[in-house]
């Protein structure tokens, strides 16, 4: 036999426990949408897993009036420290579910087991913690003293890191003294239906926080809603544009984490065979769909060569298949429309004369797949080189000085993410300084951590999650007198009781 | 791959072509300073990722034999004896006495002084270099310390192979190497290998110990690695487990790299030994995963990796039993030695 044709070592999705449909959650409750349901599918075998709400315009209007009674009558009148309370325990009840929550994502998303459950869940939890610290400590968040909260937030969320996406946006919400109504994507929506049911276990007062599914009309009526005061997307830029435009001329403030094309820059003195793994997680990591990528790989001329011929062993081991089997590395791409839009840009760079060299694997016969695939002899005029590709396709191009892989670098409408890898620290700094990108990474990539503030320049977008900026997006300095500041009249400092906590608590022991 | 034009070379040729001249502290500093630098965080991050591999089923049944097959048995105390010798060469030639099938080990590692004791006791089960049997391995040039002049080292692994050792496992001047005196360390390797050869022409295998415990970083490890290659060892070997740390699963990834990269260069495979510190099956199985997914898995062979241990194989044979019975048995289950 082969060795490294493992034998499988699927997960096991016993301890999951799905509904065959999900409602809204709305006010503490599921409640059926008025829209027309759709089915969740798992992109790795097109298999249905439950068939999801969608929301209309007045389930919307619902969701945000919940929002807005639970903003004024309970959450805003909470004390920091009590906040924090319910952070924390939705940060441990994460962590007990962490294993069923990592099995419905990856079926839901295609994301390889491994990464749910070494990077997306522990995340999640992560963020919690973190903004549960701050919750009683917002004098020290930069916005002055006795900082005040927005009242209620919309956030839309993309499909590619679900959950994680959901932590990055909810901690800080709430942590800073707002509420939400959150719109996961549609392919993508079951884990934070599961989050809601932690919700329910936390006991968290109702109305704080209000997940409405369905597609991109119900995260417009949101985002247009007139009662909201703050719009949080992360997604494509096209979008967010859409939303900017809206939101202009109200007062609802707004934070976009949109797209992205980073450059990984090798230098010819790197720690070469880490700087190959670097290149393979800036990529492949989450099939490409990141958007903080490092999609551009720049290379030193002098070393391309032996960086490709290194890349490219490296890749032959990369094991794409079941993404609940514990050793896949590459899992699927999530949807249909994904996988065409990654498809039709890789022909068009092979039109455009760049070297197109893919992995050998087989390619499983259902569901939605992409061979990690790299480009060389890309030049800065190609599409692939310019657009995000949003995939597991790596732009391979070269450069001669530090100056030319600055230009280069820069030379994109995005701005969110850059790495660049040399044994040479003083190196490492002067090129960091001349990059505009949010998220700079030396020697290492794609490394997330909820106190390290995250976002772009340009059109990738404006606002910083993660960290102390993370709730400067969440925070306005303090209402003078007359008006409401969220720590200045807190109401008891017992947990308030709603009619069911006391089931609800059961149950979470 | 296409041959590389250095497969021509004979070996210590190869080396001086590669180095660029004679084998001079200076050319092998500007040599091995040239080598690409080492990220520590990013090769141990590497390394727990390839722990993170799950081997179920029919993979761990192949990885458990293959394990067993690749251990070195190990007896290294100022209290060996004959005796002792004698019950480790059968607990060598039998691991598991219920299980006739179970597959011997590569070979026994000893002091060279019961290199004879060791020999007498494989009688006609001694491969002598060959595959069909178990090899003597002895320790020689002062293990563990190589605090000795080198005409101590020499004559001790002269007196080894004079014995009947198959391999010498050397351990390299770590004082001279960390000194900046790689050309001392590198004619001290030359010579070992040539105190190898035996009467009749044949060389006794040459592994070079490293003891990576001492070098301290990753960066001296993968310099020292090349350089034992270089001046004609046939193995790299991390440590005499007679320091801590001795084996660690990023230490032995930096040196399959090196071992990877000298084939690319060279076509020639270099062998690897990790020993100390690889207790259980599953540390075990991490490091096969690892040379599999680094150099391949046809370096799975005793030619070209061992583990260096003693306590090892008694876990990998409760596992073994484990998977054929399909219950847990305990320490009683095996025999101590």
């Amino acid at each position: 036999m082969k060795f490294l044709d493992y034998a499988p070592a699927p997960e096991s999705k016993a301890l999951l426990n799905l509904r065959s449909d999900y409602g809204l959650f709305i006010n503490g409750d599921f409640t059926a949408g008025r829209g027309t349901p759709f089915a969740t599918i798992n992109p790795a075998t097109e298999q249905q897993i439950a068939m999801i709400a969608t929301a209309n315009e007045a389930d919307v209007d619902a969701a945000v009036s919940a929002a807005r009674h639970a903003y004024d009558g309970v959450w805003s009148r909470l004390s920091g420290s009590d906040r924090g309370k319910y952070l924390f325990r939705i940060a441990r009840l994460v962590q007990e579910r962490a294993r069923e929550l990592a099995v419905a994502e990856t079926l839901d998303n295609g994301k390889p087991i491994k990464e749910t459950r070494d990077v997306d869940i522990p995340l999640v939890a992560a963020w919690f913690f973190y903004y549960a610290g701050w919750a009683d400590k917002l004098d020290h968040a930069g916005a002055g003293p006795n900082p005040a909260s927005l009242g209620v937030a919309a956030q839309v969320i993309p499909w590619n890191f679900p959950l994680m996406m959901l932590a990055w946006k909810i901690a800080p919400a709430l942590a800073a003294g707002n509420t939400v109504v959150l719109k996961p994507a549609e392919t993508t929506s079951l884990t934070a239906l599961l989050f809601a049911e932690i919700l329910q276990q936390a006991d968290l007062p109702t109305g704080v926080v209000n997940i409405i599914t369905g597609d991109g009309q119900t995260g417009q009526a949101l985002v247009n809603h007139p009662g909201i005061n703050k719009v949080a997307f992360t997604g494509s830029t096209a979008v967010g544009r859409a939303i900017a435009r809206s939101v202009a001329g109200t007062d609802k403030k707004l934070s976009l984490e949109l797209g992205g094309k980073g450059a990984n820059i090798v230098f010819d003195d790197a720690p070469i065979d880490q700087a190959v793994e670097g290149i393979v997680r800036g990529i492949f990591f989450n099939q490409g769909h990141v958007c903080c990528a490092g999609s551009r790989l720049l290379v030193q001329e002098s070393i391309h060569d032996d960086v490709i011929d290194r890349l490219k062993s490296r890749m032959q081991t990369l094991r794409l298949g079941d993404p609940l089997d514990k050793n896949t590395d590459i899992g699927a791409i999530n949807s249909a429309e994904q996988l065409a839009r990654i498809r039709e840009l890789s022909h068009l760079g092979q039109q455009e004369g760049a070297e197109r060299w893919s992995a050998d694997c087989v390619i499983p016969e259902n569901g939605f797949w992409f061979a990690p695939t790299i480009f060389t002899n890309v030049s800065t005029s190609h599409r692939i080189a310019r657009d995000e590709i949003f995939g597991p396709v790596l732009s391979v191009l070269t450069f001669r000085t530090p100056a030319e892989a600055i230009a280069k670098a820069n030379n994109t409408p995005y701005g969110l993410s850059a790495g660049i890898w040399s044994d040479k620290g003083s190196r490492i700094l002067a090129v960091a300084d001349k990059l505009r990108a949010g998220v700079i990474w030396a020697n290492t990539f794609n490394q997330f951590d909820p106190s390290s503030p995250f976002g772009g320049y340009k059109e990738s977008g404006y606002g910083r999650e993660g960290g102390r900026h993370g709730l400067a997006a969440y925070l306005k300095p303090a209402v003078r007198s007359g008006s409401r500041s969220i720590d200045a009249a807190p109401i008891q400092s017992t947990t308030p009781v709603t009619k069911k906590s006391a089931s609800a608590k059961k149950a979470a022991k | 791959m296409t041959t590389s034009p250095l497969a021509a070379y004979q070996p210590d040729q190869r080396a001086l072509a590669l180095i660029g001249g004679e084998a001079t502290d200076a050319n092998l500093r500007r040599y091995l300073h040239g080598i690409p630098g080492i990220d520590a965080v990013g090769l141990e991050a590497r390394a727990a990722d390839l722990g993170t591999r799950s081997i179920k089923t029919s993979s761990k049944r192949w990885a458990i034999d293959t394990i067993i097959g690749l251990i070195d048995l190990t007896t290294l105390e100022g209290s060996d004896t004959p005796g002792k010798v004698r019950s480790l060469v059968s607990k060598a030639l039998l691991p598991d006495p219920h299980d006739p099938g179970c597959p011997r080990v590569a070979a026994v590692c000893v002091y060279g002084d019961m290199v004879g004791a060791a020999v007498t006791a494989l009688g006609s089960a001694h491969a002598a270099g060959g595959t069909e049997g178990v090899n003597v391995a002895a320790v020689a040039t002062a293990f563990p310390s190589g605090r000795a002049s080198l005409a101590v080292k020499l004559a001790d692994v002269r007196d080894a192979v004079a014995a009947g050792a198959d391999e010498i496992d050397m351990v390299i001047d770590r004082g001279a190497f960390l000194a900046g005196r790689f050309g001392q360390v590198y004619d001290e390797i030359v010579a070992v290998k040539e105190a190898c050869r035996r009467t009749d022409g044949s060389l006794a295998h040459l592994k070079v110990i490293l003891e990576t415990g001492e070098l301290n970083t990753y960066d001296n490890v993968r310099r020292a690695s090349w350089l034992a290659i270089l001046a004609g060892g046939d193995f790299i070997k991390t440590s005499t487990g007679k320091v801590a740390p001795a084996a660690t699963l990023p230490v032995t990834l930096s040196m399959l790299e090196v071992v990877r990269d000298w084939h690319r260069l060279t076509d020639v495979r270099i062998g690897v030994k990790p020993a100390g510190g690889i207790r259980t099956s599953k540390d075990a199985i991490k490091y096969l995963v690892t040379v599999a997914e680094t150099v391949g898995e046809e370096w799975l062979t005793p030619h070209l990796f061992r583990f260096g241990a003693s306590s090892l194989l008694n876990d990998v044979l409760l596992q073994r039993q484990k998977m054929t019975t399909g219950h847990y048995s305990g320490p009683d289950y095996v025999t101590i030695d």
